[in-house]
């Protein structure tokens, strides 16, 4: 019986192999991977990120297909866990084709994988890591293109604070991300002299009755969420038909027509629902209505957050490779030649955003709006009017 | 008539100098590919397979020490070097053995379904992530908001004593877990365990307030490793660097120190295995498998004995754990979660429960198709979608096939067919235990008369 | 006529009501009870002084101010956790088995009945839909998810669990474990094949939304409003009336008397002529439908689901079904009440309690400790019969 079974065994694995044999590895192969999670909870958000930076791939490669070189993809799935990251990690650094990564949702993820790109010099540029440390050890070949937890919750405090709001309730997801936005939107109220009623972290999908008590009985001016749509969505509906009519706010985890889908109607009533978020809306950034259009006609779903962030570092990892092959004389560029090709990038025109790197790979300037939700049909989710912009430049 | 002439060739291949002849051919071939083209994972697959080759074919011990030595101590590293991607696939191969092992010892030895068991890999890891980062000086801080220039509380090389330490605390916590609920059925037992892993991944999120041990969700970073003497990398170089094409740097060689200190510890972890199979304690673990009821009219101290088969369980994840932590450099709660209690589980089922070479198979198999077969699926997919390349035959080009197919995001798809399909089919497993090989044996007998 | 009105068996419609009426008040008093002693104790201390100057309000009156809404969340939770918790119960008082898979039983359910209401919603039928139409609609969608869950449920026990039926204990439920699996990324893989989307979302149409005042309480200086909305009284009345169909159907039907007969002992049912592989399937199906229905109430309820909503509901409704004494159907009802209640209260006044330092996030450390304080104690259940472990 063992032996048997041991010989279908081996039978199985040789067939495995004949399919994942080595593709002829051409030296004019270039190939950019993605690294988000592909499976499990953060799954919808992850696949989206590698989707952004497919459609990217396929619009914006033709100067380097005109240089002579074929530009592939190759997505990989981190799961969310950093286990796996790093293991793709060492596997993305071991094919030389690769010259960049665009990667990571989850910062926890993110954090530990960049210690491999850094070892082997391999740019990476993050669409989604708002985690201050992603940037602040300071590695030349790690970039992002988001704005800092350590910002986004600032935004959020200084645009209470100028709508009068007097007292604040602050929840969060308990993820990396909205714990770390909602840390500091509770430090710059208190500096704002805002009353913080109550700091609240929960993993709670569904039902936040509980939660809800202490919030209704407090009634302050503002609820701030840190995190994702998923929850956000739901707290504001159940919030709002327990009858609080005060003001919603959330982060750019909010930016999903799903969330309007979740809440309808009770996101506009009251006081209303508002996020900050670094992806501007379609009026100012006028790629980003081309990029929903495509994105839809492509996947036949609508783009979720951070696909457009996705889109952007694919274009960002693009150029910088372009500029770097340019300045070899159209040869194969190296992995440190792209890193600081990026570094070296002013002004990159994204649909996101214009962005030009600092010495830690922060952008410049990032652009942070505060958008109000203003009607209840997801279709015109994009058309929700800016309120506020502010341009702030991350702290050092 | 054909499975006749196969088994005399198979039968004929297992006698005499056959065994050394093939278990060398494999090794050979594999080191061989893998040299040639360092990035395959044929080759690589080939290379790991002589392994069970050195396993499956009876040679004298002698034989068989030195091969895995030469394997373990000397192809590895180099090869691994070379391509540090598949140094980290041996790593997390040896790692996932290692808690497979624990695992085994409570579910495949004592009969307990443990759903929580990576709790104790936690306990590990952020022992070291909190002894040997600045979390103890970040203590009053909230997370993200502490100063960036603290000093670390331990040396890095202290990193060797904690991997003692969390022997001790491991093996506690799980007499502290297992007192209260080991009284209970099996099937309650497996939920209750679950509610534990959980408490503690909850744990580890929340403690961040109101004083700040784990750093909650954003995890504990920079963890320190323990110093890399110089001599060691210089030896590296001046010992393999003719065959590793490059100088191996400090970075490099941290790769090859942890695959090691893993390696080191499975040697253990399998030696007290088997010497606590073939003990009293073993024995008393059977019996209390096979019939609870039985055991105690024989005697057996019940809750004694399941205690200690959580706490040696406990305490391989608990070493493990500080491993983890000292080559990542940074733990946080989502490398905790229930899917890797039940990866493990499906490790240990997959290779036999009760078993140690299935035991370590199914780490193997279950690690690599998680890792690079899967993975290499999807690439290969995605490679094909952006190919002309058209099926033959139905005519259909892969540029065509939904993007939704990606085989790397249907992991829990592939634990669950692996779960389902080895209890209906086969729930010995792939390398059943002796005992148990044993027992089926006689039941044959048994039905026979 | 005459004579199918006389062989309606009356006591056993009213009795499950009568407990559930019982059940809910008496868990709504004690948990009060404890709650304000609490309240109590702690107004004089540093707690009550904090919250005071927050809310220029004292704890005891805070606590007792949310106490109604409190009570009323809870049991609307507790409702829809022993509908999922009799599923449980039932397969294990004819298997002894646990089926971990029912979680994904239930999430099936859910998603079949939301995909049927967004296909309704795609063709414009549910946005002009009268009141009566919208729970014609809801009816349906429920009835959908009802009929695809038990299906489900019956499937899975023919393939996973049937050829396990005499391995120990063990193997059965791992493969319940896998199945379990398998589902999740299953239902992923059909809707992502399908429809591209991971959350799949509750339609609005009807009146579920809108909040019944019940009546204002003035704290401190805002209002709190008392209330409870249709959706919510919809899931507790439907989930009431699938609890006494159930009981019906179990103590006072033929069908029930042989399902309790090959709970007590398979061989012997089987001599008394009856199928036990049909009962089995049945009771996988009623388990099943249960679990389906749950599921799309619970989408009414809090509108969004992805793949893995099954997970921490089943848990949860697990621990119901222990905690009331597993295999005891009146006990999954108490156990499922009384769970509900316990994480609502728990949740809701713990943040306030511990001035802030252990709030809702343990909310679900709460259900498993309850879990493990059972099994150490009382390992029958609040409401089991002490059972000899069977090898």
């Amino acid at each position: 019986m063992t032996k048997r079974f041991w010989i279908v065994f081996s039978l199985l694995i040789a067939v495995g192999m004949v399919f994942i044999g080595p593709a002829a590895a051409a030296d004019q192969i270039i190939k950019i991977a993605t690294q988000s999670p592909l499976s499990g909870d953060n799954s919808a958000v992850g696949v989206d990120i590698k989707r952004g930076a497919e459609l990217a791939l396929e619009q914006m490669s033709a100067p380097l297909a005109k240089m002579g070189f074929k530009v592939e993809l190759a997505p990989f799935d981190d799961q969310a866990n950093p286990d796996a990251g790093v293991a793709n990690a060492k596997r993305i650094v071991s094919d030389p084709a690769i010259l960049a990564v665009v990667g990571h949702y989850n910062s926890g993820v993110q954090i530990p994988s960049s210690e491999v790109y850094h070892t082997s010099g391999l740019a990476n540029v993050s669409p989604a890591n708002t985690n201050p440390k992603v940037t602040t050890r300071g590695y030349l070949e790690v970039n992002r293109i988001v704005g800092r937890d350590d910002v986004q919750g600032v935004v959020g405090a200084d645009f209470a604070a100028g709508k009068k709001v007097k007292s604040v309730f602050v929840v969060h997801d308990k993820t990396a991300y909205g714990q770390g936005i909602a840390e500091f939107f509770k430090k710059r109220a208190e500096e704002k002299a805002m009353k913080v009623l109550g700091f609240e972290g929960t993993e709670e999908k569904a039902n936040f009755d509980s939660l809800l008590s202490p919030i209704l009985a407090g009634n302050p001016d503002l609820v701030y969420f840190g995190g994702m749509y998923g929850q956000a969505a739901v707290l504001f509906k159940q919030a709002r038909e327990k009858g609080y009519m005060g003001m919603f706010l959330s982060d750019d985890g909010f930016d999903s027509t799903d969330a309007v889908k979740i809440g309808g109607q009770t996101l506009l009533d009251g006081a209303g629902t508002f996020y900050s978020t670094v992806s501007g809306p379609a009026t100012i950034y006028p790629g980003t209505a081309k990029f929903i259009t495509d994105f839809k006609a492509k996947y036949n779903a609508s783009p979720q957050p951070f696909a457009a962030q996705g889109y952007d570092s694919m274009g960002i990892s693009l150029k910088a490779i372009e500029a770097a092959a340019k300045a070899g004389g159209n040869k194969l560029p190296t992995r440190e030649a792209v890193s600081k090709a990026i570094r070296a990038l002013q002004d990159y025109a994204g649909i996101t955003g214009k962005f030009t790197f600092n010495s830690i790979g922060d952008p410049t300037v990032a652009k942070y709006f505060v958008i109000q939700v203003t009607s209840p049909d997801p279709a015109k989710w994009n058309d929700n009017p800016v309120v506020e912009t502010l341009d702030i430049a991350p702290p050092k | 008539m054909i499975p006749h002439f196969f088994k005399d060739i198979i039968t004929r291949l297992e006698q005499g100098i056959y065994p050394h002849i093939i278990i060398l051919a494999h090794m050979v071939l594999g080191t061989a590919l893998v040299y040639t083209s360092p990035r395959s994972n044929l080759a690589f697959l080939v290379l790991i397979t002589s392994f069970f080759t050195l396993y499956y074919f009876k040679t004298d011990r002698r034989f068989k020490l030195i091969v895995g030595a030469v394997l373990t101590l000397f192809i590895f590293p180099v090869v691994g070097v070379r391509n540090i991607f598949y140094l980290e696939v041996i790593f997390q191969i040896s790692v996932f053995a290692a808690l497979a092992l624990g695992l085994n010892i409570v579910v495949g030895f004592a009969g307990l379904l443990d759903l929580g068991y990576v709790a104790f890999y936690a306990v590990g890891a952020y022992l070291w992530a909190f002894f040997g980062s600045q979390q103890f000086y970040v203590l009053p801080f909230a997370p993200g908001t502490q100063p960036s220039n603290l000093p670390f509380l331990l040396p890095g090389d202290a990193f060797y004593l904690f991997m003692f330490i969390a022997i001790l605390i491991a093996a506690i916590t799980g007499i502290l877990l297992g007192t209260p609920v080991l009284r209970l059925r099996g099937d309650y037992l497996a939920i209750v365990t679950l509610g534990f892993g959980e408490v503690i991944r909850v744990l580890a999120n929340n403690l961040d307030k109101p004083l700040n041990f784990t750093n909650g969700p954003q995890g504990i970073t920079p963890i320190q490793r323990p110093t890399m003497p110089l001599a060691a990398v210089d030896g590296f170089n001046a010992l393999f660097g003719g065959l590793v094409g490059h100088d191996v740097s400090p970075a490099d060689m941290y790769n090859v120190m942890f695959y090691l200190l893993a390696l080191g510890v499975i040697i253990v972890i399998v030696f007290v295995t088997r010497r606590l199979d073939d003990s009293k304690i073993g024995r008393a673990w059977t019996a209390i498998r096979e019939d609870e009821t039985a055991a105690i009219a024989m005697g057996v101290p019940l809750v004694r004995m399941k205690l200690a088969a959580f706490a040696v369980g406990a305490s391989f994840a608990g070493v493990m754990g500080v491993l983890l932590a000292g080559s990542r450099t940074f733990i946080s709660p989502e490398s905790f979660s229930f899917m890797q209690s039940i990866g493990v589980l499906s490790m240990v089922i997959l290779g036999g429960s009760g078993s140690i070479p299935g035991v370590i198979l199914g780490a193997a198999t279950v690690t690599i198709l998680n890792l690079q077969v899967l993975q290499g699926l999807s690439l290969y997919l995605s490679q094909l979608r952006q190919s002309d390349a058209v099926i033959p035959i139905i005519n259909f080009a892969w540029a065509n096939l939904s993007n939704q197919l990606d085989p790397a995001k249907y992991q829990r798809l592939l634990f669950g067919l692996i779960l389902i399909l080895m209890m209906i089919f086969r729930p010995e497993g792939l390398i059943p235990s002796q005992r148990r090989k044993r027992e089926l044996a006689h039941d044959e007998d048994d039905n026979g008369k | 006529m005459k004579r199918f009105l006389k062989s309606i068996n009356i006591p056993e419609l009213i009795r499950p009501l009568g407990q559930l009426v019982f059940f809910s008040l008496g868990t709504t008093i004690v948990l009060s009870a404890i709650v304000l002693v609490f309240a109590l104790i702690l107004d004089r201390t540093v707690v009550g002084q904090t919250l005071f100057e927050r809310l220029n309000v004292s704890l005891f009156t805070y606590t007792l101010i949310n106490l109604p809404q409190v009570a009323i969340d809870g049991l609307t939770i507790g409702f829809v956790y022993a509908a999922i918790a009799l599923g449980y119960t039932m397969v294990y008082g004819v298997l002894e088995f646990i089926n971990f898979a029912h979680s994904e039983i239930f999430a099936v359910g859910a998603f079949v009945g939301v995909e049927i209401l967004i296909a309704l919603d795609r063709f414009g039928i549910l946005a002009g839909a009268s009141l009566v139409m919208a729970y014609v609609y809801l009816i349906l969608a429920i009835v959908g998810g009802m009929l695809a869950a038990g299906g489900l449920a019956v499937a899975v026990e023919r393939v996973a669990y049937r050829p396990l039926r005499h391995a120990s204990r063990l193997v059965p439920l791992i493969s319940a474990i896998g199945v379990s699996f398998l589902l999740q990324d299953a239902i992923r893989l059909v809707e992502s094949l399908t429809t591209g989307q991971f959350n799949r979302i509750f339609p609005t149409f009807g009146n579920f939304d809108r909040r019944v005042i019940l009546g204002k309480m003035a704290l401190g200086t805002t209002n709190i409003t008392l209330g409870v909305s249709i959706k919510s009284i919809i899931v507790i009345v439907s989930a009431v009336l699938m609890l006494v169909a159930l009981n019906y159907l179990v103590n006072a039907t033929k069908v029930g008397k042989a399902i309790r007969a090959v709970a007590q002992d398979h061989p012997t049912a089987s001599l008394m002529g009856i199928d036990v592989n049909r009962i089995i399937s049945l009771t996988f199906l009623v388990g099943g439908m249960l679990g389906g229905a749950a599921g799309v109430l619970y989408a009414l309820k809090f509108t969004r689901i992805d793949a893995f909503v099954g997970f921490f509901p089943g848990l949860k409704a697990f621990t119901a079904a222990v905690l009331g004494g597993i295999g005891n159907m009146t006990g999954a009802l108490l156990g499922g009440i009384v769970l509900g209640m316990l994480e609502t209260y728990a949740g809701s006044y713990m943040g306030v309690f511990t001035m802030g330092a252990a709030g809702t996030e343990y909310k679900d450390i709460f259900a498993f400790s309850i879990l493990i304080l059972v099994l150490i104690f009382r390992p029958q259940g609040l409401m089991g019969a002490n059972v000899a472990q069977k090898a």
